[in-house]
């Protein structure tokens, strides 16, 4: 017979965030980006829209980015994560950062994580993508200070940079 | 903008996964990717008794292609079908209406077996569904029935499964020597749904047209086939039957608007749709 869960008492779950396990107990209906937030303390996920539109919200789960809005903490029971704490630590998105710093393509910040983690994404797969596959690669990605063309910039330097 | 409770689920095998639609019926949803099932939690769309999670049940089909068919699993994400369709050229049509799902974040998640479950209008899976002839395959408790697309939408998120039913495939038929396809939609910005689209095949055979597949969504309550159209394009490929055709589709259809897309705009993009896919498809056909 299937075990039923509820909010209360919720579910164990066992997770690598940032390379550490992590065993803690969540409310099923908990959103992972809420849990990573509220009860890990990694508030550079940032949550904008709470419905999969903005992609403020976007961590790595086991090597792919997701919204972590649109994922449940349970269903991340086993798997391992990153957020962009661990990304930045690791060095990985380095050549992106100084992109983003050196060509402005940012100012509040609130959509950068989820850029930039939506951005490394796209150049693992993609050695020299044009204008148009990053603007299509980023699509999912609301920015409501820059207008897109910095961050395009960006992407763009970042791609044929020598540090990456 | 949290869901309301719920309780939730993770059976570890079919018969289990099964026997909870059965035992909770309507008050069930199954989440898989959970792409669109989420936000509608959010916004408490949906309030379902229950979840029941079928990413941790074992031995589901994945991913699988022999000379006859491409068999997809209800956990098969849509990035991993573009993925295998942008490598064979018989499936050019899923690649290029994949590409257009919402977002790659989505894509990684989102899978194409729950596209079809939720039968929204204005997604491409139904559509694409439709036009290559695919069968959902449904499992309960009693057995395995199989359902063909053109049998399994019935409406606005209405199909033909019921509650106590889980799709545990959909099978594609490797389309026939001579079938080319072409795909156009068009969404207000990229990775929105499509205020009008369209899934194009057309089979050629020594340098005839003798069958074709239009397949339009977004127009209607369910993606639908313009037989009319259809049948103007049979024989010699040539530009007049491609207007012909244009003319045809948007009359015969009941046309519905959505939203701040009237029934006119629609059938306009139609036309404009079938204008470019098929010109673009029939460039380079023998008698052309």
């Amino acid at each position: 017979m299937t075990a039923i869960a509820n909010d209360e008492p919720g579910l164990e779950i066992e997770t690598v965030v940032n390379g550490a396990p992590v065993r803690a107990r969540v409310a099923v209906r908990q959103s992972l980006v809420d849990w990573l937030r509220d009860d890990l303390g990694l508030t550079g996920s940032h949550v904008g829209c709470e419905h999969g539109v903005c992609g403020a919200c976007t961590v790595v789960v086991d090597g792919v980015c997701v919204r972590g809005c649109l994922m449940l903490a349970v269903q991340a029971d086993g798997a391992s994560i990153e957020t962009i704490e661990g990304a930045s630590a690791s060095g990985r998105l380095a050549a992106l950062q100084e992109a983003f710093y050196t060509r402005a393509a940012l100012q509040c910040g609130f959509c950068t994580p989820g850029m930039l983690l939506t951005a490394a994404e796209l150049l693992a797969g993609d050695d020299k993508p044009d204008r148009e596959t990053i603007r299509e690669a980023l699509s999912g990605n609301y920015c409501r200070c820059t207008g897109y063309q910095a961050i395009i910039d960006a992407v763009e330097a970042a791609s044929t940079s020598e540090k990456r | 903008m949290k869901p309301a409770p719920f309780a939730y689920a993770a059976p570890r095998s079919l018969d289990e996964a099964l026997a909870l639609l059965a035992e909770h019926g309507d008050e069930a949803q199954i989440i898989a990717g959970g792409q669109s099932l989420v936000p509608m939690l959010a916004l408490r769309m949906a309030t379902p008794g229950i979840l029941v999670d079928i990413n941790r049940i074992a031995g589901l089909p994945g991913l699988l292609e022999d000379d006859a068919a491409l068999t997809v699993g209800p956990c098969v994400r849509h990035a991993e079908l573009l993925r295998h369709a942008g490598r064979h050229r018989h499936w050019s049509l899923i690649a290029a209406a994949v590409r257009e799902v919402a977002h790659p974040g989505i894509r990684n998640r989102g899978t194409l077996c729950g596209s079809i479950a939720l039968a929204d209008p204005a997604a491409e899976a139904p559509a694409y569904a439709l036009a290559l002839d695919a069968e959902i395959v449904l499992s309960s408790l009693s057995g395995e029935r199989r359902v063909p697309a053109r049998k399994f939408f019935r409406g606005v998120y209405e199909t033909a499964r019921a509650p106590d039913e889980m799709i545990t495939a959909v099978t594609f038929p490797r389309p026939a020597p001579g079938w080319r396809f072409g795909f156009q939609e068009i969404a207000r910005r990229h990775g929105d749904y499509a205020i009008a689209g369209l899934c194009a095949g057309l089979r050629l055979e020594a340098g005839r047209i003798t069958e074709v597949e239009l397949v339009y969504f977004g127009i209607a309550d369910r993606p639908m086939r313009a037989p009319q159209a259809e049948r103007s394009l049979l024989g010699e490929p040539n530009a007049d039957a491609v207007k012909e055709a244009a003319a045809a589709a948007g009359a015969e259809l009941e046309v519905e608007g959505t939203g701040e897309s009237s029934a006119a705009l629609k059938r306009q993009l139609m036309r404009v749709l079938t204008e470019r896919v098929l010109t673009k498809l029939i460039v380079g056909a023998p008698g052309q």
